[in-house]
């Protein structure tokens, strides 16, 4: 069900909506973080925090309450938030729009949660890229500081609460929690092994909680509204999926963008209600539902549970466009929601092109630590690209499957689960489209196409 | 000359300090400064840096080895990155890159012949639902057009 709000998004389109200024007037800000840190036990937080059902906006879909619930107060370490706003899995692009435009949230957010899990530093990694959000996040600390809102004694509360802004230097993986605290540290990027988990020991050793930003951006409205009634607002609720989040929509779409969403929504609003149509109006081919390493769906998918007990029974022999975008639902369809920001493809698109694209981008952004991912990573490409080429073999197309599956379950991060999945997704979804090249019915030359709709396509053909 | 920071970057070097329980924290925004006033890491720098922080050098290389947004060798004046991953190959952006390529005379990777641009391939910079788009610098510029990118590049070479 298609229903826009505003709590997060209402400074977006406004002059200097990302000032404090703005902040206090449209979202009456910082009240929230006042009330909370002014009434209420850490204790209480953590509960009601639970109430608000927010699912990780980092990929994994993790309960944010629960995971508050796991810090213990160390005898003699501090503890540490971290905010991943590393923003690189390919696809998303709703981090940013935060820390552009609305980063006032993500500081009321980050002394809520700072205090909640019992701790006085707060993290906010974001990827050096992101120029513009840094400067805002900077700004806006700043203007908390000399409010008062932040410093030893925010809101005159004795709960002493520092944000920092920290920043990689370029490498996806960073993205991985572990990943990013090793670059916190000043180390190489390269993921931990877990256990231990952050929550036990995260960042310099010490019990750590990681939240991605927009889970952290949604905690001032959550607590504003009341925990239960921000849950309330999706119609998952019942399911533990609650509130609202952003939903972006790119690719082949008339009208890109990202949009605040009570949770519920299918693909096809976001596709036709929101993105204004595939772009040319082409029939839809498929779409990638939250970052790249999220599997493939196609649009002539239909959902199959027959079976009453399995939650997806009320979407049963249903196009799988009309399933309400949440964690579980799209488990269920053997995909995952990611990060909420799907990819759309008009047909015509090819999806040999389409995997070699992507198994690029996983070959280059591997830390290179396990060698199933480092190598197998790296024959995906090799033989994806040979197929392209029309070099490849059905020998091949088979070692294909193979190559992914040796990944699945034998690496350290779920990078190689990240990679091994959609490589197994376009396989299983366009099987057909893969052999027509092995077969050489298909070529690069007249299939290949990935770009629609495109000036610099039109300018650079034949060249 | 020997490598040492800017008066004002130490100042900020100095505050930096102060957010971290180790020197080690310090690392990153560290190169980072450096980065900013020489315009890559130098073997100088990666000393330099490691008698700062108290680091063995072999970390601080391995920390630079790692980032590839650290340069291991000199760069041109200008940075332009086209993001080449697929959302925005979706809308052209791997033609971007090509034309690019074409318009600057340099393969992705190389600095044009007099030192005003470095062209590279980027992978998805969170910057899809306004594709194509490329990084000048610091700076974004998104839903492009061959227009666009005319006037950008030679506003590059003034
Ligand atoms: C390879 C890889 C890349 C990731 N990249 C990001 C990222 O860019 N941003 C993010 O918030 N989470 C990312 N994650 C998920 C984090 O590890 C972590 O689950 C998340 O930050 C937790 O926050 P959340 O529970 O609020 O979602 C990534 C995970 C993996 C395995
Ligand atoms: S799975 Fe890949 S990215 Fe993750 S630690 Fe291993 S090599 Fe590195
Ligand atoms: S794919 Fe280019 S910015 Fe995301």
């Amino acid at each position: 069900m298609l229903k826009v709000t505003n709590y997060l998004t209402k400074t977006y389109g406004q002059k200097d909506g990302w000032t404090l200024a703005a902040y206090e007037r449209d979202l009456e800000g910082y009240k929230t973080a006042r009330q909370v840190l002014t009434s209420m036990t850490k204790e209480q937080v953590v509960d009601e925090a639970k109430k608000a059902n927010i699912r990780g906006r980092g990929g994994a879909g993790f309960p944010m309450g629960v995971k508050w619930s796991f810090m213990r107060p160390h005898p003699t370490k501090p503890a540490y938030l971290v905010i991943n706003a590393d923003e690189g899995e390919p696809g998303t692009h709703k981090d940013r729009t935060i820390m552009e435009l609305n980063p006032h949230s993500v500081v009321e957010g980050c002394i809520i949660g700072c205090y909640g899990i019992g701790a006085h530093v707060a993290y906010i990694y974001v990827r050096d890229e992101l120029h513009l959000s840094k400067e805002r996040l900077w700004a806006a600390i700043k203007e908390a500081r000399a409010k008062g809102y932040l410093g030893r004694t925010p809101f005159g509360k004795d709960y002493p609460v520092e944000v920092h802004v920290h920043t990689g230097a370029g490498a996806y993986i960073c993205g991985e929690e572990t990943s990013l605290l090793n670059s916190l540290e000043g180390r190489r990027g390269e993921p931990r092994l877990k256990p231990p988990f952050p929550a036990q020991a995260g960042a310099f050793g010490c019990p750590t909680t990681v939240n991605n930003l927009e889970t952290i951006a949604a905690v001032p409205t959550a607590f504003r509204l009341g925990c239960e009634e921000f849950s309330k607002l999706s119609t998952l609720h019942d399911i533990k999926d609650g509130g609202v989040r952003l939903f972006g929509v790119n690719g082949h779409v008339n009208k890109p963008g990202v949009h605040e969403l009570c949770v519920g929504v299918t693909m096809r609003e976001l596709i036709y209600d929101l993105g204004g149509g595939v772009l040319g109006d082409r029939p839809l081919l498929a779409v990638i539902p939250g970052g790249s390493s999220t599997p493939i769906l196609r649009a002539d998918e239909k959902v199959s549970a027959p079976d009453e007990k399995n939650p997806l029974h009320k979407w049963h022999d249903m196009s799988v466009l009309d399933v309400p975008l949440g964690v579980d639902t799209f488990r269920g369809l053997g995909t995952m929601l990611g990060t909420c920001c799907i990819t759309v493809m008009a047909e015509g698109t090819c999806p040999v092109a389409s995997m070699h694209n992507l198994m690029q981008f996983y070959r280059h952004e591997s830390c290179g630590q396990c060698t199933p991912c480092r190598e197998g990573s790296a024959w995906l490409l090799r033989i994806t690209e040979k197929i392209l080429d029309g070099r490849g073999t059905m020998e091949e197309l088979d070692q294909l499957h193979d190559v992914a599956n040796s990944i699945m379950g034998n690496t350290i991060c779920a990078f190689g689960e990240g990679t091994a999945m959609p490589a197994l997704g376009f396989l299983k979804k366009f099987r057909k489209d893969f052999e027509a090249y092995v077969k050489g019915e298909k070529t690069k030359a007249k299939n290949g196409t990935l770009a629609m709709g495109s000036e610099f396509a039109t300018r650079m053909e034949g060249h | 000359m020997a490598f040492a920071l800017t008066e004002d970057r130490d100042k900020q070097l100095a505050d930096i300090l102060t957010r971290y329980p180790t020197k080690m924290g310090a690392c990153i925004p560290l190169l980072h400064l450096c980065q900013e006033q020489q315009g890559w890491i130098s073997e100088e720098v990666v000393l330099w840096v490691s008698n700062r922080l108290d680091l063995p050098p072999a970390h601080v290389q391995g920390v630079v080895t790692f980032y590839t947004l650290f340069n291991q060798k000199p760069v041109g004046k200008h940075q332009v990155w086209v993001c080449r991953t697929l959302p925005c190959a979706l809308r052209g952006g791997v033609e971007l890159l090509q034309y690019c390529e074409k318009k600057l005379g340099v393969h992705a990777g190389e600095t044009t012949a007099d030192g005003a641009i470095t062209l590279r391939s980027a992978e998805c910079l969170a910057s899809c639902g306004t594709a194509p788009m490329m990084q000048v610098d610091k700076d974004y510029h998104e839903n492009l057009t061959p227009e666009t990118v005319d006037r950008l590049l030679e506003a590059l070479r003034k």
